[in-house]
């Protein structure tokens, strides 16, 4: 893995040969990124032993670490640019980087190349200008029969990118939980673990091999584990952190499986070395049977950990969790480890799902069908968070497919959007629960737009973006998914890496849900008249009065969120539309994206077309539309007349028509899958399962031994009662009772009186003397 | 050629001691009964001893009395402290051997 | 076989420190309870300090040979040798027993369960861990064997009468459950005494050394014979193990036991039947190893699943985790199963982290014990209210327990599974790989069973019964003592597995290259090429 092998790379994507695109010779900070996970983590022991001791209770510790760590994270990223750009390997002069540029490309392309200071004025596509060259630098953990195991990080485009997002997140959650979670019985503790949590991500972020990512996830999994159950003194929130650990514990499974069967299908047996495992699969050295073996046990890690339909329940009961927890958590960072994974083991899942070329694959459907029943659900639900939890759920599969289809910058953009859209949307209503306490829109929700106008519109911003509206975030990355299936032949724009029509329909449909279900959302929590305080109901004043507006240390994440929801989206602007410069077409693409490097596969590009944004546009409006229609005219008209702060029809269609209605039931069970896992599985093994193997062990297994006992001690008695009759007086003869499991008998022959051991002793050597005799004598 | 005689009283002897051992209540009892047992095995030991010319025999049997002296010393000792214990020597009583 | 003779005191005076200090204590009078106290965790101490210097003496460069061999006559006419000595696959289990000890001592400081009695107690566990180090650096099967049996005894006793409600069932079920695995096991020594031929001569050995018969390795002994052979020491070790179905002594006897009785049991005494596989089992009779292993490997995962299966119907705090030991234990022979280096190092690195965790987790049951009075989980709850520390503990041992990452635990159990995609030899990889997804379905039911007694303890508000209880006090200054190790060690063997892992490696392919040196020639090449 050297710089000189690295820059023999090739350069075209199609047929990528030779060994990873990786140096270990790069800028300092590039080569020294693991300074930022262990800041968090340092700051994560000093909170543990002195946080207390400290004025803030341990919080400013942890903002410390994890701002240095941001602005690390921020030169890190300007450092990768410069990289990308202007890398060239240590000891090839100018003549040898001609001689690359012969292998490739004409001379003078490359020339060209390497002589510009990056960033501007590339004309080409994507397989001209330099390699991609991830920077790794590790260093030997420990060894064992054999194998040697490695710790080091790798960074490259994605992982900067992570960094970034996750460092940014954090931060912004830190300074808000000051004052969201502020007073709390376990301040300092919550802190602590926020610290590892950040620690622990941004140490799976980096590794660079998949032993390293297995540590990190099941980490990350931790904390999340002990951050649901923050509040641990109620049933419920340990229920939801045991349900996610377990859930989660159940992908592992397939986590384990899946690395295992990489490390020794495409490691050899010798490595787990992420990159050198992803080039042998693109050379092509790995067999069939192995990647699809690998691919669909990975799958299940992905399921459970990115919240992918059928797995996907713990997400919303996890909501049960601090909400500032659920933004960095559970909407912009740990759930997306799974989609990180995917996208960092790409070519596992591009050759073992064959994205290339076919029109279907698992990877892609499950998304696909994610992201449409995620979506449903979000219809049905009463409690704000679990609105946003349902909507991360359809997020999540919306870049599961994106993967699928092989749209990969596209699915590592909408990651990088969410984030932000989907933690403004959780802060914002933390904001909002922190003001009425309570999640419940239809109960303690309504008209807090008057209440609180900041959040308000921060609120809508994260809507906005979410629904995919021009030119906020959100309409950038989804439309860019919609584009890499590859299924749009009209006016123009197809291509990709197959024709995916199916999951473009059902992308479109979900285009269409998003905007319905926050529109619902927004009217329920922030229209009508405000239904909590509940003043006229006791005759009192509540005792919190009217909700107010929050203040600083939470208003000012939103903005910020807010801003970058509103901007990020033009990072990656399509190429080969005409309405802005070229020079600002697809830079997230390009610096993020390792298309060409030896480790990643040769996918193609789905080309950019008006009419699929304008036709996607118009569906996600036609579904704010209908929403807007029944919620913001409907049901607002009717509030008025009656003069009650409604949440909904009185005689919907959930309720006159037989079918809706069965649909509305189903979509409130979440399709029953709690009971399949709980009612069924769960019980089953802890019931009836649990009970029989323990029966077996006690009156099969144990059973057998003390029957075995029991003999012995019976043969004994035979020879005892043969000798003296008188002797065996008391002796229960309840031997009968088979299912007595306790060996009760073994205790007889113990009668505790000397000379009947005695008799014991004498009768056997008797009878061993005689035999003896008779023995001779024979 | 005397052998026979011998033998038989040794016999007897130990039959004697087993059934004091395995009957008697009283410590003091079955530890005599123990000690006639031993004197048995010491008559047929001293007997063989003779019969084969070989001094071994007598030596095994000097030991045995060895060996029962210390026996009996320890014996009576347990005696003493059950005595001590329960007021009573009366070995039916003992059971605290009972499983 | 290489070996080092310096410094060859050192073993005899390792083993026969604790039975010195124990004689010492003998001749001090019952009364004196803070003198057999002081006395007690002084000599532990003292062999602490003697593997301290072991620690630092070793020469880890060579660990794969016998250090500080000495090779004695003992018992002429039987043939049996004094023969002791040190390698890298002994070191770490002597470091974990000669860590325990004191620890344990410092515990019973002001933990002396009843009828009291503290000069014996501090006595049979003084012989008990003479018995346990005696076992590890053992080089004589008949020595080994007497070690072995010495570990009976005290823990018989230490369970028969400072043990709980129904003590006399489970410890007479202990004793002569491993008595009737000893019987066949001293059997099978005796054949390989018989049997066993030079490799290079081709003669008779008669020699309980075992050096030298894991040179011959099976040489000369009829293939069906061998199965026979192996079949008595797999029962005789499984039974110590336990494996599965030979497991049912254990439950009864953790539960009954005193809290030190289960630490120690669950912390070394198990670990003598997985040592015995690795260093006598496997070496002397490879071939019978390769033939049986599909045997482990399957009494391994069904222990695995089954364990964790008792587990969750569990409704006692102590007896859940005498289940959780089967299935942890089923990690450990599932690595041995394999026969490879990769998978008896798992093995090796398994019995540390379960002897650290699992000692720890008794250690907590014991003092939620002294506490509540009671173990029924149902009847616990809110701990982590009454005694935050305690309940924060039993989570962090907990999470280390289920096989977290970055703990000791992770590193018992994921490279045995590892190890299972790729056995050794012509052992069937399809079945093997079975094995694997079962093993890794079984990490799910540890999460379960784990969380589940940590959120029916812990979490939670405590009930009514125990809410005002002032006896529910927080970690006192004894517990800190005698747990802060256990805590710190299982941080740092899960940060750095290599302290473990690269003592054990040398010595792990020393001794299988001993045995495929005759016949898992296959089995090599796929170990080292993979």
């Amino acid at each position: 893995m050297n710089s000189l092998l690295a820059s023999m790379a090739p350069l075209l994507a199609e047929a990528p040969t030779g060994p990873p695109s990786v140096t270990n010779d790069a800028n300092w900070f590039l080569e020294n990124a693991w300074l930022i996970p262990l800041l968090p983590a340092l700051s994560f022991v000093l909170i543990l032993f002195f946080g207390k001791r400290m004025p803030k209770k341990g919080a400013e510790i942890g903002i410390a670490a994890v701002g240095l760590a941001f602005v690390l994270a921020v030169i890190t990223g300007f450092a990768w640019i410069d990289h990308r750009d202007n890398f060239e390997p240590a000891g090839t002069g100018g003549e040898e980087a001609l001689v690359i540029g012969d292998d490739g490309l004409t001379s003078s392309d490359s020339l060209v190349l390497t002589a510009e200071d990056g960033g501007e004025g590339e004309k080409g596509g994507e397989e001209e200008g330099p390699v991609p060259v991830a920077v790794q630098s590790s260093t030997q953990w420990f060894q064992s029969g054999g194998i040697e195991f490695n710790v080091g990080i790798l960074v490259d485009g994605l992982a900067v990118m992570m960094l970034f997002v996750v460092t940014l997140i954090s931060l912004l959650v830190h300074v808000y939980s000051t004052d969201y979670v502020g007073g709390d019985r376990r301040y300092t503790h919550f802190f602590a673990f926020l610290s590892l949590f950040t620690a622990s991500m941004l140490f799976f972020v980096l590794s660079d091999n998949i032993l390293q990512m297995i540590v990190g996830w099941e980490l990350v999994g931790v904390c999340s584990f002990v951050l649901i159950g923050h509040w641990w003194e109620e049933k419920p929130n340990s229920d939801a952190a045991l349900k996610a650990f377990i859930t989660n514990r159940v992908g592992d499974v397939g986590l384990i499986v899946g690395v295992i069967t990489l490390f020794f299908a495409a490691g050899g047996g010798k490595t787990f070395d992420t990159l050198l495992i992803n080039n042998a699969i693109v050379r092509g050295e790995v067999g069939k049977t192995a990647l699809v073996v690998a691919a669909a046990a990975l799958m299940a890690a992905v399921m459970s950990k990115s919240g992918q339909f059928i797995l996907h329940t713990w997400l919303p009961d996890a909501m049960a969790g601090p909400t500032p927890v659920s933004a960095l958590i559970h909407a912009a960072t740990m759930v997306v480890a799974g989609i990180y994974m995917v996208a960092r083991l790409y070519p596992v899942f591009y050759e073992g799902m064959q994205i290339n070329g076919s029109s279907i694959n698992l990877l892609a459907t499950v998304g696909a069908i994610t992201l449409v029943f995620g979506g449903l659900l979000a219809f049905v639900q009463d409690d704000i968070k679990k609105v946003l939890a349902y909507s991360t759920i359809s997020q999540l599969g919306y870049m599961a497919m994106a993967l699928g289809v092989g749209a990969w910058t596209a699915a590592v953009f909408h990651l990088f959007t969410h984030a932000f859209f989907k933690a403004n949307l959780f802060l914002g209503s933390g904001s909002v629960a922190h003001s009425v306490h309570s999640f419940d829109m239809k109960k303690d929700m309504g008209g807090l737009r008057k209440f609180m106008p900041k959040t308000y519109i921060t609120f809508i911003i994260g809507s906005l973006a979410l629904a995919g509206v021009f030119p906020l975030a959100g309409f950038w990355s989804k439309d860019e998914i919609l584009v890499g299936t590859g299924g749009w032949n009209f006016f123009g724009g197809t291509g990709g890496n197959g024709a995916y029509t199916f999951h473009l329909t059902m992308g479109m449909i979900g285009a269409a849900l998003t905007a319905g279900y926050m529109t619902r959302c927004v009217y329920l929590t922030f229209h009508g008249e405000y239904r909590g305080g509940h003043a006229a109901d006791d005759g009192a004043e509540a005792h919190h009065g009217d909700p107010h507006e929050s203040g600083p240390r939470i208003l000012v994440p939103l903005y910020i969120l807010s801003g970058f929801a509103i901007l990020a989206g033009l990072l990656n602007m399509p190429k080969g539309l005409a309405l802005w410069p070229d020079s600002w077409e697809e830079r997230f693409g390009h610096y993020i994206e390792p298309l060409g490097a030896s480790y990643f596969p040769g996918i193609s590009h789905g080309t950019p077309s008006y009419s699929l944004a304008i036709v996607s546009s118009l569906i996600a409006f036609a579904g704010a539309g209908y929403a807007f229609y029944y919620y913001f005219v409907k049901v607002d008209r009717l509030a008025k007349k009656t003069g009650v702060s409604l949440t909904g029809m009185p005689n919907g269609v959930t309720t006159t028509n037989p079918v809706a209605r069965v649909g509305h039931k189903v979509l409130v069970e979440k399709y029953y899958l709690d009971h399949l896992y709980n009612g069924v599985i769960v019980a089953f093994t802890k019931g009836p399962l649990a009970r029989a193997a323990y029966w077996v062990n006690q009156n099969v297994i144990d059973g057998g031994v003390d029957a075995v006992g029991r003999a012995s001690v019976k043969s004994g008695r035979f020879v005892y009662d043969t000798i003296d009759q008188g002797v065996i007086e008391g002796v229960v003869n309840g031997s009968g009772k088979v299912s007595d499991a306790t060996g009760e008998e073994l205790r007889h022959l113990n009668s505790g009186k000397v000379q009947n051991y005695a008799a014991i002793m004498f009768a056997a050597a008797a009878l061993l003397a005689g035999s003896f005799i008779i023995l001779l004598a024979l | 050629m005397f052998l026979n005689q011998f033998l038989l009283l040794a016999a007897a002897l130990f039959c004697i001691g087993v059934y004091g051992v395995l009957v008697r209540k009283n410590g003091i009892l079955v530890l005599m009964s123990i000690e006639i047992i031993l004197n048995a095995v010491n008559i047929n030991l001293v007997a063989f001893g003779s019969l084969t010319d070989d001094v071994a025999g007598e030596v095994f049997a000097l030991f045995t009395i060895a060996v029962a002296a210390a026996e009996v010393g320890i014996g009576l000792a347990i005696v003493l402290l059950m005595y001590r214990n329960r007021r009573s020597i009366d070995f039916s009583e003992a059971d605290l051997l009972k499983g | 076989m290489d070996t080092l003779d310096t410094n060859n005191w050192l073993p005899t005076l390792l083993v026969f420190a604790p039975l010195a200090g124990a004689l010492l204590m003998a001749l001090v009078p019952e009364k004196e309870e803070e003198t057999h106290k002081a006395l007690a965790l002084l000599t532990s101490l003292v062999t602490f300090g003697l593997a301290v210097f072991l620690f630092i003496d070793f020469d880890y460069d060579q660990s794969g040979a016998l250090q500080y061999l000495v090779d004695t006559d003992w018992i002429e006419v039987i043939g049996a040798g004094y023969t002791m000595g040190i390698d890298g696959m002994s070191l770490p289990l002597i470091g974990l027993t000669v860590l325990v000890m004191p620890l344990v001592f410092v515990y019973s400081w002001d933990h002396i369960p009843s009828p009291g009695n503290t000069k014996a107690f501090m006595m049979l566990m003084l012989i008990l861990e003479t018995g346990m180090i005696g076992t590890f650096v053992a080089q004589d099967l008949i020595l080994f064997f007497v070690f072995f049996e010495v570990v009976l005894l005290p823990m018989f006793f230490m369970i028969a009468v400072w043990g709980g409600e129904d003590r006399r069932y489970a410890s007479l079920k202990f004793f002569l459950y491993t008595l009737f695995g000893s019987a066949l096991m001293l059997l099978s020594f005796l054949a390989l005494f018989f049997l066993a031929k030079d490799p290079a001569t081709g003669e008779l050995l008669r020699t309980f050394n075992m050096p030298a018969l894991a040179d011959s390795a099976g040489e000369g002994i009829v293939r069906s014979t061998q199965l026979v052979i192996f079949g008595g020491m797999f029962i005789g070790f499984g039974v110590k193990v336990p494996i599965f179905p030979f497991h049912t002594w254990l439950p009864d006897a953790h539960t009954q036991a005193p809290t030190q009785g289960s630490v120690i049991l669950a912390a070394v005494l198990l670990k003598l039947g997985t040592y015995g596989f690795i260093r006598i089992a496997i070496p002397f009779l490879p071939e019978a190893a390769e033939a049986w292993a599909p045997v482990i490997g399957a009494v391994a995962v069904i222990g695995i699943i089954y364990g964790a299966l008792g587990c969750l119907a569990q409704t006692d705090m102590k007896r859940l985790i005498a289940f959780s030991s089967i299935a942890h234990m089923g990690f450990v022979m599932l690595g041995i199963a394999t026969l490879t280096d990769f998978g008896i190092n798992a093995a090796i690195y398994g019995m540390v982290a379960h002897g650290l965790i699992t000692g720890m987790l008794f250690f907590i049951a014991g003092s939620v014990k002294e506490r509540y009075h009671t173990l029924e989980i149902k009847r616990l709850g809110g701990m982590l209210v009454q005694a935050p520390r305690l309940g924060w503990i039993l989570g962090f041992v907990t999470m280390a327990s289920l096989g977290l990452p970055g703990l000791a635990g992770f590193w018992g159990e994921f490279p045995a599974i590892l190890s299972a995609y790729n056995p050794a030899g012509a052992i069937s990889e399809e079945l093997f790989r079975g094995y694997m997804v079962v093993a890794a379905i079984g990490t799910v039911l540890a999460a379960g069973y784990l969380l589940w007694l940590l959120q029916r303890t812990a979490m939670g508000e405590p009930s009514a019964e125990f809410a005002d209880d002032p006896n529910i006090t927080d970690v006192s200054t004894f517990e800190w003592v005698a747990w802060t190790p256990f805590l710190i060690l299982i941080v740092v063997f899960g940060v750095a597995p290599g302290l473990i892992f690269e003592v054990t490696d040398p010595a792990v392919v020393q001794s299988l290259n001993e045995c495929l040196k005759t016949t898992c020639e296959v089995g090599a090449s796929v170990v080292a090429g993979g």
